[in-house]
């Protein structure tokens, strides 16, 4: 039987180094017996006698050379050591053995990581989450008091007792997150002391509290302000700051009065009300508040008929979208280009044709010779129409109430613009502006008549050319498109 | 008027600040200060530092920077109209609070909103400064949210994305009917489009997606949020979830906050008097989490009226509606299939999935996998185990809500 005394500090880096050693000479894990800090009286220890080791181990020569060379022999995942290690925190008098057998059995492959159904696997895990647990409200309940410093850097000390000692463990985290003050957290067992950037850890000699700090008055303060006497759930409370904690945190104190008082406050608030400011008074500010909100009255037409299509309720899809999309570009253009409607990226940027089909449409346009900023773009139907899904917004095809709806303003547009061409692309276009949206395919190419008589060219709708799978089909189609828009451009220059 | 302390301040502005529900500080960029140049670290899962006996968590130093505002928002305690006591943070207060408290621990950062004062623009360039003084003169680098104001200017949102991790701006009500009702000089559109220009933000800061996937964002790494209120107008669970999914797609929200109407203070007029419970936020959440994670389309969810179930989780409620998909069999479903199995979660999917590659899933293993059984029993078939006739049971809804409590004897 062999005997390991592991120290209170840097326990863990002790018994990986043990635990190879007592590998590579083959000690199998029932004969080995774990402890911290000083013997435990085993009577079986002592029985065993012959190899039994006790106290520190011997650092001779041949001893470390054995220690190097064990590495080799036992092979355990990264991720495995790291939940033994985490579980060699735990205050389970068991934790030290259970960790070596379990590197032996992973290492000769008698056990996988990760199979719950494993006693020895299951036990890990569950006090590695125990004490992720414990880390976590470490992290969480610590609370620094300032303490006088030596040097420029600020100094603050906190004593905290957590359930397991887990202060090795969880301490590099203060290091990271407060790297420019010099901090002490003392534990019943083991101190974490960062000073100049350097992390150390001893044994806590002195078991005193840092004395208090003012700014725990201003601290009790947010704490009493924010609570809520509305919705009292001590329960959901207790379960996330359990009471051990309450001892060592300042704010803990508040909480038997706050529970107490928080009914009486909150049918004082009942019986307080109402003492809102008289109706008249109300309506003041309220005045005062819409002319200081009010937007200058846009001075053009289109700007003004832009603002009330951004009004516009009259079907719901505006409503779930960002808003309406107006037309852009010159008030006096000669071509007006009519879409379908705009997609995701021009809802997003309140703007047409900036998407995936806007982007062909730019690039086809000066393809064919087609000055693109001097043509009127807008949309057929103003607002976009999309199914959610996850992350993503579905395009949907608007229905015809809709088509008919948004007319209206592409009706006022037109007259406003006065184009002497529109090029309808798409069969939602031709559908507002001829009446019908059927037969796309056959009908491209041709010039149709708005219902006011103006000449309307219609085309496909640039994004049907991005969903073509075929290449060859694409590229042809997409010349055919290209085809059109340069027929736009001769027959507008030839009408303006 | 007279000067009021800064703990007085603080105690008018955070009592102000306590009906924004959000205190994620997850998530973003990761920072930390081991360099010894600065205070502060982000990035990782968001820690609790305290929890006020209403159940909340207190992560961030949530406060407003004023409580003064020009608007008149029915259901908010600092609405023009409103008798409440008002104060003002200075800058440098707000900054030396959060630095304070910080060191000490007691925060993961700063949350800061604010009263709309002379002009949506005013208001948000002092919001800005804060954050800059915080960022650039305390070198902090721990987790900062800035609520930004409707309408303000594009520079500022510029300049706000840059300096906070994450942003956000409340849609308020479910409708955009009600929020006309209560808040008046707030716009729906004007909302949405803050919204719209946070997304397009976030994706121009990326900078093209990389070999492993997408780049974090540098603008408002963590994100954006938002928060509606529940109970004051009349919408019923599907119109808010309607909007939810609606907005999570047009916006890449991190998270719609629900927030059940508390009655405050001074209720203005048009506001019911009573409370909704508080059961209904939390079946919110859960339906959103359905929504988001599992798979739920919004018109699964909420039965015939269109509420949750207050009595039953949104996902048994589900499952007791369509027993005809159930059992389901552990060892063969679809990850789909099993995601909507009362009692697997997420992970516990993901871990059954794993472990059916290495043999038969049996129903002992369930447990050290995550499952509640207590809740998935009925629902499933795994090695030794079938549910027999407990699907069909007439009482199967009993099972699961809670027991009705007997009337007492007179």
């Amino acid at each position: 039987m062999r005997q390991v005394i592991l120290p209170r500090v840097h326990t863990v880096a002790a018994w990986r180094r043990e635990a190879r050693a007592l590998a590579a000479e083959g000690v199998p894990a029932e004969d080995v017996i774990w402890s911290v800090g000083e013997a435990p009286r085993d009577l079986f220890a002592g029985a065993s006698g012959g190899g039994g080791r006790t106290g520190a181990l011997p650092r001779t020569p041949e001893y470390l050379a054995r220690e190097e060379g064990a590495g080799d022999r036992l092979r355990v995942s990264r991720k495995a050591l790291d939940s033994i290690e985490s579980a060699l925190c735990h205050s389970d008098p068991e934790r030290f053995g259970r960790g070596y057998r379990l590197v032996l059995r992973l290492s000769a492959g008698a056990v996988t990581w990760g199979d719950r159904a494993d006693r020895d696997v299951r036990a890990v895990l569950e006090h590695a989450m125990a004490i992720g647990r414990d880390i976590h409200k470490m992290h969480a309940f610590v609370r620094f008091r300032e303490v006088p410093a030596d040097g420029p850097r600020r100094a603050f000390a906190a004593w905290f007792e957590p359930e397991h000692n887990c202060v090795e463990r969880g301490t590099p985290f203060f290091a990271k997150r407060f790297g420019d003050m010099d901090w002490v957290i003392a534990t019943p067992s083991v101190t974490a002391r960062f000073e100049g950037g350097r992390l150390s850890f001893e044994e806590t000699v002195s078991q005193q509290r840092p004395p208090e700090d003012a700014t725990e008055d201003l601290w009790r303060t947010y704490y009493a302000s924010i609570f809520n006497p509305a919705r009292v759930m001590v329960k959901a409370m207790c379960a996330e700051m359990p009471k051990k904690y309450w001892k060592n945190l300042p704010e803990a104190e508040l909480i038997p009065g706050l529970v107490r008082d928080a009914e009486a406050r909150v049918r004082e608030m009942a019986e307080t009300a109402p003492a809102s400011m008289p109706d008249r008074r109300t309506e003041s500010l309220r005045e005062t508040t819409r002319a200081l909100l009010a937007e200058a009255e846009p001075q053009d037409a289109l700007g003004r008929l832009n603002r009330q299509i951004g009004a516009c309720a009259r079907c719901g899809i505006c409503a779930q979208a960002t808003g309406a999309v107006p037309g852009e570009g010159p008030a006096d253009a000669a071509l007006m280009a009519v879409g379908e409607q705009p997609g995701d990226r021009e809802d997003l940027a309140g703007r047409p044709f900036v998407g995936p089909a806007g982007q062909v449409f730019d690039r086809e346009a000066q393809a064919a010779g087609l000055d693109r900023a001097a043509v009127y773009v807008t949309n057929a139907v103003k607002g976009f129409k999309f199914a959610p899904r996850g992350k993503r917004r579905i395009h949907q095809r608007p229905d015809a109430g809709e088509v008919a709806h948004c007319r209206w303003w592409l009706d006022l547009e037109r007259q406003l613009v006065r184009p002497k061409l529109i090029l309808g692309m798409g069969a939602t276009a031709a559908e507002a502006l001829t009446g019908s949206g059927r037969d796309i395919g056959r009908r491209r190419g041709r010039i149709e008549e708005a219902s006011d008589g103006t000449p309307v060219l219609l085309t496909v709708h640039p994004s049907y050319l991005l969903r073509l799978p075929d290449r060859a089909r694409a590229e042809a189609e997409t010349e055919r498109f290209r085809g059109d828009l340069a027929a736009a451009a001769r027959i507008a220059d030839s009408l303006a | 008027m007279v000067k009021r302390t800064l703990s007085e301040k603080l105690s008018i502005l955070s009592d102000a600040a306590k009906y924004d529900a959000s205190c994620a500080s997850s998530g973003g960029e990761r920072r930390d200060s081991r360099d010894g140049k600065g205070l502060g670290s982000a990035g990782g899962s968001g820690i609790c530092h305290a929890y006020a006996p209403d159940g909340r968590c207190i992560s961030l130093l949530k406060i407003l920077m004023t409580n003064f505002c020009i608007y008149d928002c029915a259901y908010c305690i600092n609405r023009a109209s409103s008798r409440v006591e008002r104060a003002r943070f200075s800058v440098e207060e707000v900054v030396s609070l959060t630095v304070e408290f910080y060191r000490r621990n007691y925060i993961e950062g700063l949350f800061l909103s604010s009263g709309i004062i002379r002009s949506p623009d005013d208001t948000m360039a002092d919001m800005v400064r804060i954050a800059r003084t915080l960022r650039e003169q305390e070198g902090f680098r721990g987790y900062i949210h800035l609520k930004t104001i409707p309408s303000a200017s594009q520079e500022l949102l510029d300049e706000a994305g840059r300096w906070a991790d994450r942003l956000s701006i409340n849609i308020e009500m479910p409708t955009e009917q009600s929020l006309s009702r209560f808040a008046p000089e707030k716009s729906a559109k004007g909302i949405r489009k803050s919204m719209a220009d946070v997304r397009l933000r976030r994706e121009a800061s990326r900078e093209g997606p990389t070999f492993r996937g997408k780049r974090p964002a540098k603008f408002a790494p963590a994100g954006q949020s938002t928060q509606v209120i529940v109970g004051a107008d009349g919408a019923d669970d599907r119109t808010i979830l309607t909007q939810s999914s609606s907005l999570y797609a047009s916006y890449g929200l991190s998270r719609v906050y629900y927030s059940a109407f508390s009655p405050i203070p001074d209720p203005a007029k048009a506001l019911p008097l009573k409370a909704p419970p508080l059961v209904r936020e939390h079946r919110l959440y859960q339906a959103d989490w359905l929504l988001r994670f599992y798979g739920f389309g919004v018109e699964e969810i909420g039965g015939r009226s269109g509420m949750l179930d207050l009595e039953i989780d949104p996902k048994t409620a589900w499952a007791l509606e369509h027993r005809e998909r159930f059992p389901v069999d552990v060892n063969r479903a679809s990850r789909e299939d099993l995601l909507r199995v009362p009692g697997f979660g997420t992970k516990t999917v993901g871990r059954i999935l794993a472990a059916r590659r290495r043999g038969l899933v049996r129903y002992e293993h369930l447990k050290a996998m995550g499952a509640v059984l207590k809740n998935a029993k009925p629902f499933i078939i795994a090695g030794g185990w079938s549910p027999r006739g407990m699907l069909e049971a007439e009482a199967l809804r009993a099972r699961f809500a809670p027991q009705p409590e007997q009337m007492a004897l007179f």
